[in-house]
């Protein structure tokens, strides 16, 4: 039941994209059409549910003040390592499923292409991670977390993407056009994900 | 190429700002600017890490083949984020958990990557230094706007200290408590935009569609 909390929470109430402003470079610049925002969006997915898990595991185990009392090292700390381990394991996990997906499935690496090299640098995951370590998620959490933030970042940027398809119609004033009217519509957007805050189960 | 180290350093803050011109590093950019604190601490790390990320990777450019960049730039610049985290939270500590993992996104910032790509990657040191120091320069003074309008309208306050008398301790202002939410920020920077825009038209986007003033038909007498 924790865990369906968590999820729920993940998703809606601390959604990463509108709450966090999370993944916000890449969340303005493909959210053009519908159909690559979803291949964005399953591409995220993927990657966090790898990569949170994996930094948890790193974590726990190696990481984290007195974590390597089991080596019979218990006064070592090796804290200040741990941006630079994460993000080196969100590369290394993007480069092999890269090579994973182009080996075994062409069709699904075919039409993710571009969007899986591009997610190293996508803030939302390194951002899950270090959220990750900040609230010291044990493993079951952190398989959780990492499923229900990547849900939530595509579901916000999927939503984005059908809002803008219909906005490229309207009559916006001249400075406000692209970017400027892309702001505030985030803006209404998280809004309205705020209704969802405070919900318990 | 003529060097104008004053062009390279003055040009990102408005006529080619990153944030609202090359739509970087808007990621960690929103949640930090709800106090006026917090956010001039974010400017400042990140300041530091584009303009020494920039001199560091542009130093080593002509040794690094193009296969592996990205790798060296990324360890390059995160380890210049944990120098500025060690030394936020050893010197600011309470700043440093209001910042939470905003500092260590610094890595993922994209004004850094963006930069040390697009510019580093092409030029000597000390340009490369100065871009780097004009585009985090343009970032903090938009964060910076931003976060003067949403702490002083938000809570009456700048830096903590009280500026309007507010409502609840017997003064005249009645603070907007949208503007300390993060929806605040994306309308605040909407809005930006949008004066930014009207004031230097060449930056405005064209349509992809625009609206077809149908010519009124003869009315026949």
């Amino acid at each position: 039941m924790e865990l369906v909390n968590l999820f729920i929470k993940a998703v809606f109430v601390e959604n990463l994209a509108l709450t966090f402003f999370l993944g916000m470079c890449t969340f303005l610049a493909v959210s053009k059409k519908i159909g690559t925002a979803l291949g964005l969006g399953i591409a995220v997915i993927v990657v966090q549910s790898l990569t949170i898990p994996i930094n948890n595991l790193i974590y726990q185990f190696l990481i984290k003040d007195r974590a390597l009392a089991w080596a019979g090292l218990p006064e070592i700390s090796l804290d200040f390592l741990g941006l630079i381990t994460y993000i080196s394991v969100i590369a290394a996990v993007v480069q092999v499923l890269e090579m994973f997906l182009d080996r075994y499935v062409p069709s699904l690496y075919n039409s993710l292409g571009i969007f899986l090299p591009l997610i190293t640098v996508n803030c939302a995951i390194l951002g899950g991670c270090l959220f990750m370590v900040e609230r010291d998620y044990n493993f079951s959490e952190s398989v959780t977390y990492g499923v229900a933030s990547g849900f939530g970042w595509a579901l916000a940027i999927v939503a984005m993407a059908g809002v803008r398809e219909k906005l490229k119609y309207s009559d916006i004033p001249a400075g406000l056009q692209g970017l400027g009217v892309t702001f505030i519509t985030a803006g209404l957007m998280a809004l309205g994900f705020m209704a969802f805050s405070g919900i318990q189960l | 190429m003529s060097y104008q180290p004053k062009k390279i350093l003055f040009d990102p803050i408005v006529d080619n700002n990153p944030v609202i011109l090359q739509v970087l590093g808007i990621c960690s950019a929103l949640a930090v600017t709800s106090k006026l604190s917090t956010t001039i601490t974010m400017c400042i790390a990140l300041t530091v890490v584009t303009a020494c990320s920039n001199a560091a990777i542009s130093l080593v450019r002509n040794h690094t083949p193009s296969s592996i960049r990205i790798i060296v730039q990324m360890t390059i610049i995160s380890s210049l984020v944990i120098v500025t985290d060690q030394f936020i939270k050893a010197y600011a500590f309470s700043i440093s958990k209001d910042l939470s993992v905003f500092v260590g996104l610094i890595i993922t910032n994209c004004i850094v990557m963006g930069r040390a790509e697009a510019y580093a990657m092409k030029h000597p040191p000390l340009p490369s230094f100065l871009d780097g120091l004009g585009n985090g320069l343009g970032y903090s003074a938009l964060l910076m706007a931003v976060g003067v309008i949403r702490e002083l309208f938000g809570s009456g306050s700048l830096f903590g200290y009280p500026i309007l008398p507010l409502d609840r301790d017997g003064g005249w202002y009645v603070p907007n408590g949208l503007l300390l939410l993060p929806p605040s920020a994306f309308f605040l920077i909407g809005m930006i935009i949008w004066v930014v825009r009207s004031w230097k038209p060449a930056q405005v986007e064209q349509p992809e569609y625009k609206i077809y003033h149908a010519p009124r038909p003869e009315v026949a007498s």
